[in-house]
């Protein structure tokens, strides 16, 4: 029958026919353009405005750009190399980069030293952005701070060597005390140091009450204000002086009454050597150890960084300082203890609420006062203080709402696990809030490192404030702004762009829900 | 110390013991906030101590006094008379309102730049959205700082000076019929000056606006009891327009403008905005704009597919799905992160100091505390101020956010 119906038909297909391909209209370029540019009378119009604004945008910055001058030493030759026509004078950054990234008057043989620090930064951070990495790498970035410190600072390696070195040894010491002695030999050390600690917690107390009966003393009683105030003062005295003793020997008592467990007794004696030896040891042994073995840079004054590198230490120096404090703040906002609790809230309310800018005046010429008067804070310090102390408030503002969102089943399967609070908070509360908190401390951390071009404010010379001064007001660069401020603004935009594209893969990797 | 050395508690039932104040839950909250009592007491000693006594030092007190002491400087722009011969008290309050100014000025601007952004970073248009994602990362990314200088230096060196409008044939020339100017000093344009009977004007101004709010509720009445649909926009924009055109007229033009002409060397008369004010305010509304756009995608984001569909499904046209479905529920997620962008709009206005511009931050926080050296008075009622404006915004916008929130039972 087959052969019969074949050989009576004049032809048929043997191979199926190949797909025609979609309609023009329907697939392409075209088909794409028609969807996505004009799929109405309204979308076109936008299309034909969007058109004209970008080919606006490019006439205008292409000749920008392709006649601009590499190479000329003023703004005036720069604009006789150009002749009339449209073009950047870029000859202004070749001419300034050294300025522009590292101001002018760190040495400039010593530039290697900070950008071997940016690179090592980059070593040291990396362990903690990028989880799959070796969990060796973070004993570097433990390391780092010391030998970036060293690095752009200069003097003896061993000034901040010793400083790690006693950090190291204050490890040792709480783990000696906490696990490694037995009880025996923990309540000796407990009596000595509850004593040592309970007279020097009363003396401290006394001092501060002397130091209010002083204030009360020079305050006067002369109007209401100064009247309340004094008698506040006075006040606030005695409450001070009748509980130096009982304080001293319950603080004492507290410390001993800890031998058992170790838990107290192991910290405040950490705490103790620490203490101790950064205020007599630090100065004798790296004197020492540098005269034997003197390995030493040029040391630099903090007073001549400048540049997009001040910029640089200034994030990444509060943003890690900030973390922790903020952490802090976020527990002691969320607190049962009235007193912690609003102590906290008005911190961090106090902060939200006022400008950056104040506080950096406050660093600038209020913060001075506050401190003894023999103290000597460098203005990169008091501006590194502020600034953590400003960032520090944000953070804790993220990390609450990060505590918040957690369910209440957690705090209470915690509970129920019989984990005490430090337990609960460091196994439990915190890995979750802190997962739920990444972007938003990211947003604080990209919104910090812009905010450090605040300090050009207060005449210290970041990129912002070379710029400003330095560069704009030297007689061969008088009128430049485009080109300086759009370098300025490329290199803020390479780093925050990447930031925060990183805190979008992190929260993509981390996402443990099914969605 | 003799007396308290008992660590062991076997047989305690109900009676205290000093060590119930370490060991005890009940007990162990009250002792470590009164350690912290003393503590913070101890601490504000010290400061406080190291205070009086650096002052001491330096031979200074805490003092108000200059408050009220002749300021001695000139501010550019403002909104109530000042004279270099006013107090810096008068300074203080003159650069009070200049914040509020450039803050109100860009909150109002960078909402309406950051709605239509973020809006159009959800159009279908292809090109459309990438402009505006490129917009939005490029404000995001680099600081405000930066924006404004960059601004303020195109503001200075793209407008031309004052003297480019004088002679024959003058290089620039005023827009819309000789009654605005934009010069590298800033922008003029007219004022409006009140005569006689000007506050019958005003009155129906304010009549209109009454009338427009009791327009909508009624129709919105309409709508919910009996499905009628009266229409809004058009009677509004009439009854906005039309009684105060009238009045006017009737009335032989009370309110008549003032026009800004050249004389000397700058442009004298009619209401000038300065070039400082005016990159301000452009700089903080399009940076900011930048962020609430993000905020604006999220919370339209947020509101799920379903409800535009079964809107849809209910027979709504495409333009009310948007007004009566979409939006109000958008609304509920982008007001509160609005609110701390109308703070942060208000916190960097004090930046104006980089520019020029005499607000809080160039008055009281720049030249007065420069001119009389009280750092410390200066730098608290800065502060004070600036946390009184945040808490001030922070308390109304809650107000309306708790309008606005879902009425959950």
């Amino acid at each position: 029958m087959a052969d019969s119906k074949a050989q009576s038909v004049a032809f048929v297909r043997k191979t199926p026919i190949p797909q025609a391909p979609p309609p023009i209209s329907e697939a392409g370029p075209l088909a794409w353009i028609r969807t996505n540019l004009f799929s109405g009378v309204f979308n076109s119009i936008l299309t034909i405005i969007a058109f004209y604004v970008v080919i606006r945008f490019v006439m205008g910055v292409f000749p920008w750009f392709y006649n601009g001058v590499w190479d000329a030493s003023s703004i005036r030759e720069c604009k006789d190399k150009l002749d009339g026509l449209t073009g950047g004078c870029f000859a202004v950054l070749a001419d300034r980069w050294d300025h522009l990234l590292f101001g002018f008057s760190y040495p400039p043989e010593g530039y290697w030293r900070i950008v071997l620090s940016f690179v090592l930064l980059m070593v040291a951070a990396a362990p903690l952005l990028f989880a799959n990495l070796p969990r060796k790498m973070l004993y570097f970035t433990g390391f780092f701070p010391f030998l970036a410190y060293w690095l752009i600072w200069g003097g003896s390696i061993w000034v901040s060597m010793t400083l790690l070195a006693i950090i190291i040894a204050t490890g040792f010491i709480y783990r000696l005390v906490a696990i490694q002695i037995d009880v025996e030999m923990r309540k000796i050390v407990a009596m000595g140091i509850g004593a040592i600690c309970g007279v020097g917690l009363a003396y401290l107390l006394y001092l501060g009450a002397s130091e209010l009966s002083f204030i009360a003393g020079s305050i006067g009683t002369e109007g209401i204000v100064a009247l309340i105030a004094n008698k506040a003062f006075w006040a606030a005295s005695i409450f001070t002086y009748v509980f130096f003793i009982p304080m001293g020997i319950f603080i004492g008592y507290a410390i001993y009454n800890s031998y058992e467990d170790g838990g107290l007794v192991s910290v405040v004696a950490a705490l103790l050597f620490f203490g101790v030896a950064i205020s007599y040891l630090v100065g004798p042994i790296w004197m020492g150890v540098n005269f034997i073995l003197p390995i030493e840079l040029e040391a630099v004054a903090s007073r001549d960084m400048g540049g997009f590198m001040l910029n640089m230490v200034l994030g990444t120096v509060c943003v890690s300082l900030s973390i922790p404090l903020g952490i802090v703040l976020a527990l002691g906002r969320q607190s049962d203890m009235p007193l912690i609790k609003g102590v906290c809230v008005v911190f961090i309310e106090f902060i939200r609420g006022v400008p950056l800018i104040t506080l950096l005046f406050v660093a600038n010429v209020m913060l001075a006062y506050f401190l003894p008067p023999s103290s000597n804070f460098d203005l990169i310090l008091r501006v590194i203080i502020m600034i953590t102390m400003f960032s520090a408030a944000y953070i804790a503002e993220v990390i609450r709402g990060g505590l918040a969102a957690l369910p209440k089943g957690q705090y209470e399967a915690a509970d129920s696990l019989g984990l005490n609070y430090n337990q609960a908070t460091q196994l439990i509360i915190l890995p979750q809030a802190l997962k739920i908190s990444i972007p938003g401390i990211v947003n604080v951390a990209v919104g910090l490192f812009k905010d450090t071009t605040l300090v050009s404010i207060i005449s210290m010379f970041d990129l912002v404030g070379m710029i400003r001064g330095p560069i704009q007001n030297s007689t061969e660069w008088i009128s430049v702004y485009w080109e300086v401020y759009g370098f300025g603004a490329l290199l803020f935009f390479v780093v925050c762009y990447s930031i925060s594209q990183y805190s979008q893969w992190l929260e993509r990797q981390l996402a443990t829900d099914h969605r | 110390m003799t007396t308290i050395t008992e660590p062991s508690g076997s047989d305690s039932t109900g009676a205290f013991k000093l060590s119930m104040l370490l060991n005890d839950t009940r007990y162990r909250a009250l002792t470590f906030q009164f350690i912290a009592l003393v503590a913070i007491i101890a601490a504000m000693a010290f400061i406080g101590g190291n205070l009086v006594r650096n002052l001491a030092e330096a031979g200074l007190n805490i003092s108000y006094d200059f408050l009220g002491t002749q300021a001695g400087y000139d501010i550019n722009q403002q909104p109530i008379p000042f004279e270099s011969t006013d107090t810096h008290g008068r300074a203080a309050i003159v650069g009070l309102m200049n914040t509020l100014i450039v803050a109100f000025l860009a909150c109002v601007s960078a909402t309406v730049i950051g709605v239509i952004a973020g809006v159009l970073r959800l159009s279908p248009n292809w090109l459309v959205r990438k402009i505006m994602s490129f917009y939005v990362e490029i404000f995001r990314n680099v600081p405000v700082l930066i924006w404004i200088l960059i601004i303020f230096s195109v503001l200075i060196n793209a407008t031309p000076s004052p003297r480019d409008f004088r002679g024959e044939n003058p290089a620039a020339s005023m827009w819309f019929f000789d009654s605005f100017a934009i010069t590298n000093r800033g922008m003029y344009m007219p004022k409006p000056e009140f005569g006689p009977g000007a506050w019958f004007v005003v009155l129906a101004f304010v009549a209109s606006i009454i009338g427009i709010f009791a327009l909508r509720r009624y129709a919105r009445n309409e709508l919910f009891d009996k499905g009628r649909v009266v229409p809004i926009l058009w009677p509004s924009v009439a009854l906005f327009f039309v009684p105060v055109i009238l009045v006017q007229l009737i009335m032989g033009s009370p309110i008549s403008l003032e026009y800004p002409a050249l004389k000397g060397f700058n442009f004298q008369g009619g209401m000038g905005l300065r070039g400082s004010l005016i990159a301000l305010w452009f700089a903080l509304a399009i940076y900011t704009g930048a962020f609430i756009a993000e905020n604006v995608r999220a919370g339209i984001l947020a509101v799920s597919k379903g409800q535009t569909e079964a809107a849809g499904a209910l027979g709504m046209r495409p333009g009310r799905i948007m007004s009566l479905v979409v939006l109000p529920q958008a609304l509920r997620v982008i007001i509160p992160p609005l609110i701390s962008q109308y703070l942060n709009i208000t916190k960097n206005s004090s930046l104006a100091i980089a520019v020029g511009y005499m607000d809080l931050t160039g008055t009281l926080g720049g030249i007065t505390l420069l001119q009389t050296g009280r750092a410390i008075e200066a730098v608290l009622m800065l502060m004070m101020f600036y946390l009184i404006i945040s808490l001030g915004i922070s308390f109304f916008m809650n107000i309306y956010n708790n309008a606005m929130k879902l009425k959950e039972r």
